[in-house]
C-alpha cells in the first residue's frame, strides 16, 4: 500500500506526458465551431459594387457551397487565393465574404487579382462575420444542399486541405439529396 | 495556421499601439459602461494569446466589446450578452470557463488536492505517532490478549 | 571566426559533458577517485568551454557579425550596444545558450565548492548534473545551433523585437534561468540521494544553500518581469496569469514549499522523502513551464508545426529526467529512513502545512495552464482560463496562507501548545487588528474586504518584524548587538516574511481602488482624475537613437504636484510601441498612455494605481531576506561541515 503512494508520482506524471505528446499531434487550428449542422445565419450582405447582386445567405441552398471569408488586408488571403481560383476553373461553386473592409478595397483587390467568386458581398461592419463565428480571414464554410453549415475551414485552403479534407467532403454532399 | 498574420497581430496587440476601450465606444450610461467593462475583462479577446477584449487592441475585440454594448443598451441581462457571444464563439470565448462535466477537475481539483494532501499528510503522522510509541513486547502482547479475555468474561 | 570557435567549444563541452556524466557515476559506484577526480575536472571545463562558447556568441553581437544568421536576426546596427549584447539572450537559440551556461556555472560551483560533501555524493550530484548538461548541449548543438552562418551576409540585420529593447530584457531572463537552472542542483542533489540511499544532515545543509541560491534569482526575476510587463506593455496590469508567467510561478511556489521542508530536513530530520520529491518536481515543472510554454503547445501551438524536431526533444528531454527520477523515487524512497516525531502542532507541523498550501497552490496553476490542451483532447470542447478562474480559486487557497505564515517561525520544535503560540502573536494580533479598525473607520463597510487585505498586510510585517524583537526583548541586550548577534538565517526569514505582507499591501491597494479614464484630449485640455487636475500641454515630435517619438506632455496638479509626465509612442522600423508616463509614488502610481490620434486630439487613458510600487518592493524585500540568508555562516558555501545537525534543539528558540 505504501509502495503504491510513492509510485503515484510516476503515474500521475506519465499521465501529463501522454498528455503532451497528444497535445503535440492535436491540430491546433480546429477551432470548433458553432454552426455545425445549424444553418448559416441569416444575412444580406451589400454588393462589393454599387448595383450589383450582393450576398444573401437564403440564396445559398440547393447545391453545396464553399463560403470564404476574405480581405484585401489579409495577408494570407493572397496566398490562398491561386487555390481558389484553380478550384473556380474546376466548377466548384465559391461564394466571397469580403470581410471589415469598405466595399471598394475588395472590389480592387479583386479586380487586380482575380475573382474566384460566383458571389460575393461585402460586409463592411464585420458582423455577418462575427454571427457565423469567424475570428480571422481567412476561413471557410462548407454548406450543404439545406443550408447547414456543414465544416469549418480555419486558415488557408492548400492543396492538401482541398485534396484531403475538403474535396471528399464536398463529394459527399454533393452526393446527398 | 497562417492567416490574417495573427502572430503578428497578437505581437503587434501586446505592443498596444493603438488603445483598448476607445472613447467613442463608450457608453454614456456610466452604470451601463460599468457592467460592460466587468464583463469584457471576463471576455477572451479570440484572436489574441491571453488578453482579455478590455484589454486587447485587436479589431475583432473592438467589434466585440460594441457588440456586448448594444447587447446591454438593448435590455439584455449580463447572462444574456455573454450567451450571444457564446453562441457565436463557443466556450472559448470565456476566460472563466463554465462548471460542466469536462471542467470538474479544473475546478475542484485545487480544493481536492489541497484535502487529499491534508487528509494523506494527517493519516501519515497520526501512523507514525502510533508507531512511535514503544512497541509492546511479546510478553507484554500476551498479557495484554489475557486482559481482555478476562474482561470479554467479565461483560 | 568567432563563430567557430562557439561552435566548437560547445561541441568540446558537449564531450566533456558526456564525460562529467559518465565518470564520476561509474566512479562512485566502483569506489575510484580517479574517476570522480576526472568527473570534478570535466565539470569545470565544460564550464570553461561553454562560458567561451557564449562570449563568442555575445562578440558576434557587438560586432555586428551579419552573417551568423541569429546575429542578423535579432539585431541590427542601429540598435544600442547594451540591447546588442541583450539580444544574446534575445532569441530561442541564445536563450538555451543561456540555460546551458548557467546549468554549467552550477556544476562548475560543485566540483569548485563541493570538497566538504562526501566524495561519492559530490561525484553522484555532478554525474547527474552532466546528464541533465548532455541533454540541453544535445538539444542545443542537434536542434538549435546559435552558430549557424549565412552566406552571402547580409549588410544589415532585423531588428530585435523593440518590446524587448529594455533595461528589463537584460536582467529579467538571465534572473529566471538562474532560478530555473538553479534548481536542478536541488534536483542532482535528491536524484543522487536516490542513487546511495540516504539521506542525512549533511545532505540537507548542502541543498538548502542550493535551493535558496535558485530562489532568490527567481523571486526578484519573477518581480522584474511584473514590474517590466507594468511599464512596457502600456496598460497598466501587474500580473496577467499567462502561461508564461504562470511557468516561472509554478516552480516559485513549489520552490518555496522546497526552501521550508528542507529546514524540516536539516534541523530534524523528517519529511524526508517529501524533500526529495518536492526537489524532483520543482524541477520538473521549471523545464515543463519554461519549455512547453514557450514552445507554445499552449497558445500558438504554429511553432511545433515549424519545427515538431525541437517540441519532441523537449517533451524526451523532460519525460526521461523526470521519469526516471520519479522511478527511481518510488523504487528507492519508500526505503529511505523516517525521520524525527513531531506532534501536529509544531514547527514541523506548521511546515507541513505551508507545503500542503503551496502545493494545492501549484497544483492551482498547473490546472489553470494546462487544462485547455487536455480538455480538448478528451472531447472537443475549446476552453480558455483566464484571470477570473485564478481570482476563485487561487486566491481562495493563498489568502489562508498568508494568515498562517505569521505563525509559523512562532512555533517550537517537535511540540507546542495552543495558548503559548497565540501569546507570542498577540502584538502582531494586536497590530493587524487596529489597522483593520483604522482601516474599517476609513473605508467603511463597503471597503471591508480591503480593510482585512490591509491587516492581513499589517499582520504579516508586524509577524516578520516580531522574530527578531522577540530576540533583542528576550535577551536585554540593546538593539544594535542583538541585531548582529541574530543569525543571519533568522533575520533573512523576517525580512522575506515582512516583504510578503508588503506584497499583500501592494496588491490590495490596487485591486480594491484602482480607477481609470479614457478621453480624447486637445492640447491646452484639461480633466479631473482621481483627485488631480491633468491637463495636456503638447504633443511633439522627438528621434531616439532607432525610433522616432510622439511625445504628450501633461501637467498635473494635486496629489503630489505639481509635476510633469511626458507619454511617447514609439514608431520603430517595424514597429510601435507605447511608453506609458508613469508618476511613483509610495501611496499610488499615476498612469498615463497616449493612443491614437482622433478628431485632432490624441485618446489619453489614465490609471491611478493606488500602492501599486509596494508589489514590487514586497517582491524585491522577499529577495532580499533570502540574500540575508544565504550570507548566513552555517549556510556559506564551501563552510567546513559541522558536527551532525542537532536532532533537537535544547532552547524551544524561534530559529529560522
Amino acid at each position: 500500500m505504501r509502495r503504491l503512494l510513492f509510485l503515484l508520482p510516476v503515474a500521475v506524471f506519465l499521465a501529463v506526458i501522454a498528455g503532451f505528446m497528444a497535445g503535440l499531434r492535436h491540430d491546433p487550428s480546429v477551432l470548433p465551431s458553432m454552426l455545425i449542422g445549424k444553418p448559416l445565419p441569416t444575412f444580406a450582405l451589400a454588393p462589393m459594387r454599387p448595383g450589383e447582386q450582393g450576398l444573401a445567405s437564403a440564396e445559398l441552398t440547393g447545391e453545396p457551397v464553399m463560403v470564404n471569408v476574405f480581405a484585401s488586408w489579409c495577408a494570407v488571403c493572397k496566398e490562398e487565393h491561386p487555390m481558389l481560383m484553380a478550384l473556380r476553373s474546376q466548377g466548384v461553386k465559391i461564394v466571397g465574404l469580403d470581410w471589415r473592409e469598405d466595399a471598394g478595397a475588395g472590389a480592387r483587390w479583386l479586380e487586380a487579382n482575380g475573382d474566384p467568386y460566383v458571389r460575393a458581398g461585402n460586409d463592411a461592419s464585420g458582423r455577418a462575420g462575427i454571427d457565423m463565428g469567424v475570428s480571422g480571414a481567412p476561413e471557410t464554410f462548407i454548406v450543404d444542399r439545406q443550408g447547414r453549415v456543414r465544416y469549418r475551414q480555419v486558415g488557408e485552403i492548400t492543396p492538401e486541405v482541398w485534396s484531403q479534407t475538403l474535396a471528399p467532403l464536398m463529394a459527399r454532399l454533393r452526393a446527398e439529396s | 495556421m497562417r492567416r490574417l498574420t495573427l502572430a503578428a497581430a497578437a505581437a503587434l496587440a501586446l505592443a498596444a499601439p493603438a488603445f483598448a476601450v476607445t472613447p467613442d465606444e463608450q457608453l454614456r450610461d456610466p452604470k451601463l459602461e460599468a457592467r460592460a467593462r466587468a464583463l469584457s475583462q471576463e471576455l477572451r479577446c479570440l484572436v489574441c494569446q491571453n488578453q482579455s477584449i478590455d484589454d486587447s487592441t485587436a479589431p475583432l475585440a473592438h467589434d466585440l466589446r460594441v457588440i456586448l454594448r448594444e447587447r446591454l443598451a438593448a435590455g439584455d441581462s449580463d447572462r444574456q450578452a455573454v450567451d450571444y457571444l457564446v453562441a457565436r464563439y463557443g466556450d472559448f470565448v470565456l476566460l472563466k470557463p463554465p462548471f460542466q462535466p469536462d471542467t470538474w477537475a479544473l475546478w475542484l481539483g485545487p480544493l481536492a488536492v489541497l484535502l487529499a494532501g491534508g487528509a494523506g499528510a494527517a493519516i501519515y503522522l497520526r501512523a507514525r505517532a502510533r508507531a512511535g510509541e514503544a512497541p509492546l513486547s511479546a510478553a507484554e502482547e500476551a498479557e495484554a490478549a489475557r486482559l481482555m479475555a478476562t474482561q470479554d468474561k467479565l461483560d | 571566426m568567432t563563430a567557430e570557435v562557439g561552435q566548437f567549444a560547445l561541441i568540446l563541452a558537449f564531450l566533456l559533458a558526456i564525460t562529467q556524466a559518465a565518470a564520476p557515476l561509474w566512479g562512485a559506484q566502483r569506489g575510484e577517485p580517479v574517476l570522480m577526480a576526472l568527473g570534478r575536472a570535466a565539470a569545470l571545463l565544460q564550464a570553461g568551454f561553454v562560458v567561451l562558447a557564449f562570449v563568442c556568441l555575445a562578440a558576434s553581437y557587438v560586432a555586428c557579425d551579419f552573417s551568423v544568421a541569429l546575429v542578423a536576426e535579432h539585431s541590427n546596427s542601429q540598435q544600442p550596444l547594451a540591447y546588442r549584447i541583450a539580444a544574446t539572450w534575445g532569441s530561442h537559440e541564445g536563450s538555451m545558450l543561456l540555460w546551458v551556461l548557467i546549468l554549467a556555472i552550477y556544476g562548475a560551483g560543485v566540483a569548485w565548492f563541493g570538497s566538504s560533501l562526501r566524495e561519492t555524493l559530490q561525484a553522484r550530484v555532478l554525474g547527474v548534473q552532466g546528464l541533465i548538461g548532455v541533454a540541453f548541449l544535445g538539444f542545443l548543438i542537434f536542434t538549435s545551433n546559435p552558430f549557424l552562418r549565412l552566406s552571402p551576409a547580409p549588410l544589415e540585420g532585423t531588428e530585435l523585437n523593440p518590446l524587448l529593447q529594455d533595461p528589463g530584457l537584460v536582467s529579467h531572463p538571465p534572473l529566471l534561468y538562474l532560478g530555473y537552472v538553479g534548481f536542478s542542483t536541488a534536483f542532482a542533489f535528491a536524484v543522487a540521494a536516490l542513487i546511495e540511499g540516504r539521506v542525512d544532515a549533511a545532505w540537507a545543509r548542502w541543498v538548502r544553500p542550493w535551493v535558496l541560491a535558485a530562489w532568490i534569482p527567481l523571486t526578484a526575476g519573477i518581480t522584474l518581469g511584473s514590474l517590466w510587463a507594468y511599464y512596457e506593455l502600456g496598460w497598466g496590469g501587474w500580473w496577467f496569469w499567462d502561461p508564461v508567467e504562470n511557468a516561472s510561478l509554478m516552480p516559485w511556489l513549489l520552490g518555496t514549499a522546497l526552501l521550508h521542508s528542507a529546514l524540516v530536513l536539516e534541523r530534524r530530520g523528517a519529511l524526508v522523502s517529501w524533500t526529495i520529491l518536492l526537489c524532483i518536481l520543482t524541477f520538473s515543472l521549471s523545464l515543463i513551464g519554461t519549455f512547453l510554454v514557450r514552445s507554445g503547445i499552449l497558445t500558438s501551438v504554429h511553432a511545433f508545426a515549424v519545427d515538431p524536431q525541437r517540441g519532441i526533444y523537449i517533451l524526451g528531454i523532460i519525460a526521461v529526467t523526470t521519469g526516471a527520477a520519479l522511478c527511481l523515487y518510488a523504487w528507492r524512497a519508500p526505503a529511505l529512513r523516517t525521520g524525527a516525531l513531531f506532534a501536529p502542532l509544531s514547527r514541523e507541523g506548521g511546515v507541513t502545512l505551508n507545503n500542503l498550501f503551496l502545493t494545492a497552490l501549484a497544483a492551482t496553476v498547473f490546472l489553470g495552464t494546462f487544462s485547455p490542451v487536455f480538455i480538448e483532447l478528451l472531447g472537443k470542447d475549446k476552453i480558455s482560463v483566464g484571470p477570473p478562474y485564478y481570482a476563485r480559486t487561487f486566491a481562495p487557497l493563498a489568502i489562508p496562507l498568508l494568515a498562517l505564515v505569521v505563525f509559523g517561525p512562532m512555533l517550537n520544535w517537535k511540540r507546542d501548545r495552543v495558548t503559548a503560540v497565540l501569546k507570542r502573536v498577540r502584538i502582531p494580533a494586536g497590530l493587524a487588528a487596529a489597522a483593520l479598525l483604522v482601516a474599517l473607520v476609513t473605508v467603511g463597510w463597503k471597503g471591508a474586504i480591503a480593510a482585512a487585505g490591509l491587516a492581513l498586510a499589517a499582520w504579516l510585517v508586524a509577524g516578520g518584524v516580531a522574530i527578531p524583537a522577540r530576540r533583542w526583548w528576550a535577551g536585554r541586550a540593546d538593539l544594535a548587538r542583538s541585531l548582529r548577534t541574530t543569525p543571519r538565517g533568522i533575520l533573512g526569514l523576517s525580512i522575506s516574511h515582512a516583504g510578503l505582507g508588503l506584497l499583500v499591501l501592494g496588491i490590495t491597494g490596487v485591486t480594491a481602488w484602482h480607477s481609470d479614464k479614457v478621453l480624447t484630449m486637445h492640447p491646452g485640455e484639461q480633466t479631473a482624475f482621481a483627485g488631480r487636475t491633468i491637463t495636456l500641454d503638447s504633443v511633439g515630435l522627438a528621434d531616439g537613437p532607432n525610433y522616432q517619438a510622439r511625445q504628450s506632455r501633461f501637467a498635473i496638479a494635486g496629489r503630489g504636484g505639481p509635476y510633469e509626465l511626458i507619454a511617447e509612442r514609439r514608431a520603430y522600423a517595424t514597429s510601435q510601441t507605447t511608453e506609458a508616463a508613469i508618476h511613483v509614488s509610495p501611496l499610488g502610481n499615476l498612469y498615463i498612455s497616449s493612443g491614437d490620434e482622433q478628431d485632432g486630439g490624441v485618446v489619453v487613458r489614465l490609471w491611478d494605481h493606488p500602492l501599486v510600487v509596494w508589489i514590487w518592493i514586497g517582491g524585491f524585500v522577499m529577495a532580499f531576506g533570502g540574500l540575508v540568508s544565504l550570507s548566513d555562516r552555517r549556510l556559506r558555501l564551501g563552510a567546513p561541515a559541522r558536527a551532525p545537525a542537532r536532532i533537537a534543539d535544547p532552547v524551544p528558540a524561534p530559529a529560522e
